[in-house]
């Protein structure tokens, strides 16, 4: 573990990186890499040395355990769905099913069964990652340091990674509809003939339409990460005052997080019906 | 903070969890929801009908209350009039036999004075018979006088 506010800040933003060390690096402890390998960093320079040969085993792992913990509560409920009057559980999923809808009737007007199911999925699934920032932040680190692992990082929407790994996604999907509904003829109009609907000004339009269809994935995921990126180096920072101090700041920061943890959510949600929306309009 | 495998891994991630919430979750309980959504739509029409129902069954009711009064009035004053018919025909009945009775009664003291005065008549004819004999004291053949006889008969 760390011993300066510096190490021990850095110490807790860093990954538990697995990644692949070329042949002859020469490793934390002196001893040189005999040949290229996958092992887990020791250090916040052998992950940075990794490139991108590298996972975040604790991003993954958290990420795809809320995943599963997610589809597991829905799957559960779905299975189990009735008609009639709905128990507290099915209530709750409802409730989310319900509003999730909601948005998608209001900001999203083509047909496509895709888009309610993707925008719960990206809703619950970024809430629960966000919820992991509740837990204290020193109590997986510690239980993962005793099982021996150097860094541990709960919450996965702290790493960029995560964020635009979803974002990515709905880029895709972006790129996708704009194609099918519009066709390759109709995209590309709509990316040359616009905002200035003039042959000669086709190359400012497309400079300014490439950038804007770029930024969106950018946006989501940076508004995300920064968020919580943000939120976790405070949470961090209070953690490193004295023991009897810690809750003057801590409890009103988490209290806070209950409404930041959700309005995230809630924005990468509704800025995919957004965008998506955007690529179904035919002009 | 380094950009690497794992966002590819995120991304798949991510692409198999909508996958399965498009074809698992979603259309069970989407389904489920609009079920009961109309199963509440189907109930609230049906109690909706039920009230106009009733208050029209309310209606009716009233309408064949008051059909019913008006009739039972028209009964009630129809065997009001009745009785009183009954009641004036047996007084004139009674009023009739009266008379009759009356009527007959009279005859018979009529004809039981007719009766008397003719018993009379001829007795008072044999008694003045009797007294013709005793003054004449011969006996009177009666049906030499008979004529004789007849004539004071006809004038008592």
């Amino acid at each position: 573990m760390a011993d300066t506010p510096v190490e021990y800040i850095k110490h807790h933003l860093q990954n538990l990186t697995y990644g692949k060390l070329e042949a002859g690096y020469e490793r934390f402890d002196g001893s040189v890499m005999s040949e290229s390998g996958w092992t887990f960093a020791r250090t916040a320079q052998e992950a940075a040395d990794m490139g991108f040969m590298a996972i975040h085993v604790d991003t993954l792992g958290w990420s795809i355990a809320m995943g599963v913990l997610f589809l597991g509560l829905f799957r559960f409920v779905a299975k189990r769905v009735t008609t009639g009057v709905p128990g507290g559980l099915q209530n709750l999923v409802e409730v989310t099913v319900e509003f999730i809808e909601n948005l998608v009737k209001d900001g999203f007007h083509a047909r496509n069964p895709l888009i309610a199911p993707l925008a719960l999925t990206i809703f619950v699934w970024i809430l629960l990652m966000n919820v992991l920032k509740l837990i204290p932040v020193d109590y997986i680190p510690t239980i993962a340091h005793a099982m021996g692992l150097e860094y541990f990082k709960i919450v996965p929407t702290t790493d960029p990674n995560a964020t635009f790994g979803m974002s990515i996604g709905v880029f895709l999907l972006i790129i996708f509809y704009s194609l099918k509904v519009k066709g390759v003829t109709g995209f590309a109009k709509e990316l040359g003939m616009q905002p200035f609907n003039h042959w000669a000004l086709i190359p400012v339009n497309l400079v300014l339409e490439i950038l804007v269809l770029i930024v969106k994935p950018i946006s989501l995921a940076l508004r995300l990460f920064g968020n919580m990126y943000a939120g976790e180096v405070v949470f961090i920072l209070i953690a490193l005052l004295p023991l009897w101090a810690q809750w003057t700041l801590n409890v009103p920061w988490a209290i806070f997080h209950i409404l930041v943890i959700p309005l995230q959510a809630f924005i990468f949600t509704m800025l995919t019906i957004v965008y998506l929306a955007a690529a179904h309009e035919d002009h | 903070m380094n950009i690497n495998l794992t966002l590819i891994g995120q991304s798949i991630a991510f692409a198999i969890f909508v996958w399965f919430c498009v074809k698992y979750v979603w259309p069970p309980i989407t389904a489920a929801m609009e079920a009961r959504q109309k199963k509440i739509a189907d109930g609230l029409s049906a109690a909706d009908r039920a009230s106009l129902d009733l208050e029209l069954a309310q209606e009716k009711a009233a309408q064949q209350m008051q059909q019913a009064k008006e009739e039972a009035a028209v009964l009630i004053d129809q065997a009001n009039k009745r009785a009183a018919q009954i009641v004036e025909a047996s007084k004139d009945d009674a009023r009739k036999e009266g008379e009759k009775l009356i009527e007959q009664a009279r005859a018979e003291i009529q004809q039981e004075r007719v009766q008397a005065r003719d018993a009379l008549r001829t007795e008072v004819a044999l008694l003045a018979i009797a007294g013709a004999e005793k003054i004449l004291e011969t006996s009177v053949d009666a049906k030499a006088h008979s004529e004789m006889l007849d004539k004071l008969a006809a004038q008592l």
